[in-house]
């Protein structure tokens, strides 16, 4: 049994992590790339959305590699990503790439659920180890958030642009080649020391922006372009509505892990969704209320074309707009997106602000 | 004199404009684009150089559009700016209380929400071209008109016909089955203008607070018909600025001059950068599965300019080499 998963940004590192730490066989696909874009575009339906598309290269990819089994996420409710494994699977099947499938279908309802599940992958592991490789992946997904979030810190700031991306990588590569709780700590700690040496920019004044949307788009940076790296470069400084150890935290381990960064999103969306639409539509209005309470200068929210749920929370972003005072701009990616046009929007948006804050100083003068 | 310069390259037309310190216009060009941008940016040039008085001196110069890195590499400009924001002071430039711009350009259209003379919020359509000029061109090709004429058949309308305006090869044929039917061309152009600004307003308008004074702008405001369509659908009066098809290059030109006030110099290269030689050649980076087109640009034979790589390895090659 050789398993292989699909991509969602750095999601790789963790499944990888828990994987190898039971002693499985693992391939990870070739990052997603114009190619796996291709051939996702080939084989899908096209009115599906982009992660199905996606999703399908990465696994055409590492059949080639020699993966023979998947693990997905599956899913209940209004989202069509409930159903992608199991597309995904007759779509393979159909083009003669034959795999197995195990769906791990969220756990919402209880942890025991989700381990009765895994039972079926673990094989011979014992319970014991099944938890203990659980924690240290679920350590790398921290470890990762840790660095990421200093990275969306220095992006704006650094005096010659990239220097941060290139420390980025490869400290990424360190913590997925850490095999230990000391290894993976010493990886952190000095991947944070090396991005704190970087050369900053001190007198800027920084645009905090607030990223929203669906959990793929927010999470794949060849998905959504590369957007936190553009926003950097316009001397935006990003956090997002959603980090990988968060996610894991309050959808796969039922908040195990207490954590007070979580913000109360269902209450913060109240008073606009009172209901779960599917996806993340009612996170995307929550944190867009939390996001402006805290501050934050504009809100760009991001999901694929034909995303039901985030439709849903486009409609009633302009009622959060206008009674938080806070601009907020949607992107709606699919294969036909080009950069060129994201990064007009970004500017005017950007500019937009920027002028925004001239007027409201030279009012205050 | 002093003097502003402004350019806008779309995918339609490449404009150019030139403004004296307290924004009047001297001289507005209206291009062609015809897919050589460079080319036509030169002549454009050439051709205004011409026009204006030996003593004008360019003080700042600003680029936009599409096309805008480009033409600021060619130029040497002193600000590079996207088209929402050039629009968008260009408008509150002409009516300082507007507060809603609606432009329609060749391949785009855009709308925009200023409060106090400042963006509040804007728009600009993501995955459909329906309604654009390059489609009022082809259907005005296709019926055999000028665009002129094409434009002001819809005001002898008695009776417009509903057309499907969601996808614009579907309003194209319902177009093909009401002439079928029998309909009078006229009708038929006046429902065309009707679908195509109920699709803008569905569409790229959605969840947008339009309020008056609205401004009408880009080069499908000079087609009556789909302005008196918009004033149907509004019950507002809509205003077509006199500069409406180079709203964006005054703005750039407006932009250029805050850019440069307080340092008195510009990047402008001066007009003999029409008898430079650019030359644009493209290769295709093998290093990785994504295959990017990366586009080179040469001045006179060197180097100047290279895009289009996603990593930015061959970016950063040449920006890192000074």
């Amino acid at each position: 049994m050789i398993l292989t998963f699909p991509h969602m940004g750095n999601m790789y590192i963790v499944v990888k992590g828990l994987l190898e730490y039971l002693d499985l066989d693992v391939v990870i696909p070739p990052f997603s790339s114009q190619k796996t874009l291709n051939l996702g575009v080939k084989y899908a339906p096209e009115f599906a959305c982009l992660p199905l598309k996606i999703n399908l290269g990465n696994l055409i990819e590492a059949r080639q590699l020699g993966a023979d089994t998947i693990i997905m996420a599956g899913g209940v409710g209004p989202c069509r990503f409930g159903l992608y494994a199991q597309v995904e699977k007759e779509i393979l099947h159909e083009l003669g790439y034959e795999y197995d499938t195990l769906v791990l279908e969220p756990p919402d309802k209880h942890l025991g659920q989700f381990i009765m599940r895994l039972k079926k992958i673990i094989g011979t592991n014992s319970w014991r180890k099944v938890i203990e490789a659980i924690k240290f992946s679920y350590q790398k997904a921290c470890a990762i958030d840790l660095v990421e979030r200093k990275v969306q810190y220095l992006r704006p700031r650094e005096k010659r642009i990239g220097t941060v991306d290139i420390i980025y990588k490869h400290v990424l590569n360190t913590i997925d080649n850490a095999q230990s709780y000391i290894s993976l700590q010493e990886a952190t700690g000095l991947g944070l020391l090396k991005l704190e040496q970087v050369p900053v920019n001190d007198d800027l004044r920084i645009i905090k922006i607030g990223l929203i949307g669906e959990i793929y788009t927010l999470l794949e940076p060849f998905v959504n372009l590369e957007i936190e790296k553009e926003l950097g470069k316009l001397g935006v400084e990003v956090t997002r509505s959603l980090y990988l150890s968060e996610w894991i935290n309050s959808h796969l381990l039922m908040n195990y892990s207490k954590r007070e960064k979580v913000k109360p999103f269902v209450q913060l969306a109240k008073p606009y969704l009172n209901y779960f639409v599917g996806g993340h539509g009612r996170e995307t209005i929550g944190y867009a209320v939390g996001f402006s309470q805290e501050g934050f200068h504009g809100l760009i929210q991001i999901a694929p074309l034909t995303c039901m749920p985030e439709i849903v929370a486009h409609s009633i972003l302009p009622k959060v707009r206008e009674e938080c005072n806070i601009p907020i701009l949607t992107i709606y990616v699919d294969e036909q997106s080009g950069k060129a046009g994201l990064v007009t929007r970004l500017e005017a948006f950007i500019d937009l602000i920027r002028r925004q804050l001239e007027n409201q100083r030279r009012i205050a003068k | 004199m002093n003097v502003f310069l402004g350019i806008d390259v779309g995918s339609v037309s490449t404009n150019i404009v030139l403004i004296d310190e307290t924004h009047n216009v001297k001289q507005a060009l209206y291009l062609r684009t015809l897919g050589r941008p460079i080319e036509t940016l030169q002549n454009g040039l050439l051709k205004l150089y011409t026009l204006i008085p030996r003593e004008t001196k360019v003080k700042g110069v600003g680029t936009t559009g599409s096309g805008r890195k480009l033409a600021a590499l060619i130029v040497g400009a002193d600000v590079v700016k996207n088209e929402i924001t050039a629009h968008a002071v260009a408008a509150a430039d002409q009516i300082p209380d507007v507060h809603s711009v609606l432009e329609i350009g060749g391949q785009d259209s855009k709308i925009i929400i200023l409060e106090n003379g400042i963006v509040s919020d804007f728009a600009m359509n993501t995955v459909c071209a329906a309604g654009t000029g390059s489609f009022l061109d082809q259907q005005a090709a296709r019926l055999g008109l000028t665009i002129e004429e094409f434009s002001k058949l819809a005001l002898k309308t008695k009776n417009p016909v509903r057309i499907a305006g969601r996808c614009s090869v579907f309003a194209e044929s319902d177009m093909i089955h009401k002439q079928q039917l029998g309909h009078s061309i006229s009708d038929i152009v006046a429902g065309l203008c009707q679908a195509l600004v109920r699709n803008y307003l569905n569409n790229v308008g959605k969840g947008k607070d339009i309020k008056a004074p609205i401004i009408f702008q880009g080069g499908v405001a000079a087609n009556p018909g789909i302005k008196i369509a918009f004033e149907e659908a509004l019950g507002e009066k809509i205003i077509v600025p006199q500069w409406f098809n180079v709203m964006g290059a005054i703005g750039a030109a407006i932009l250029a001059k805050e850019a440069v006030s307080g340092k008195n110099e510009t990047n402008f290269k001066g007009f003999d950068l029409v008898k430079s030689d650019f030359t644009t050649l493209s290769f295709e980076c093998q290093g990785c599965p994504n295959i990017c087109e990366v586009i080179e640009l040469y001045i006179d034979g060197n180097l100047k300019a290279r895009w289009g790589d996603k990593c930015n390895k061959w970016t950063d090659a040449i920006e890192n080499a000074g």
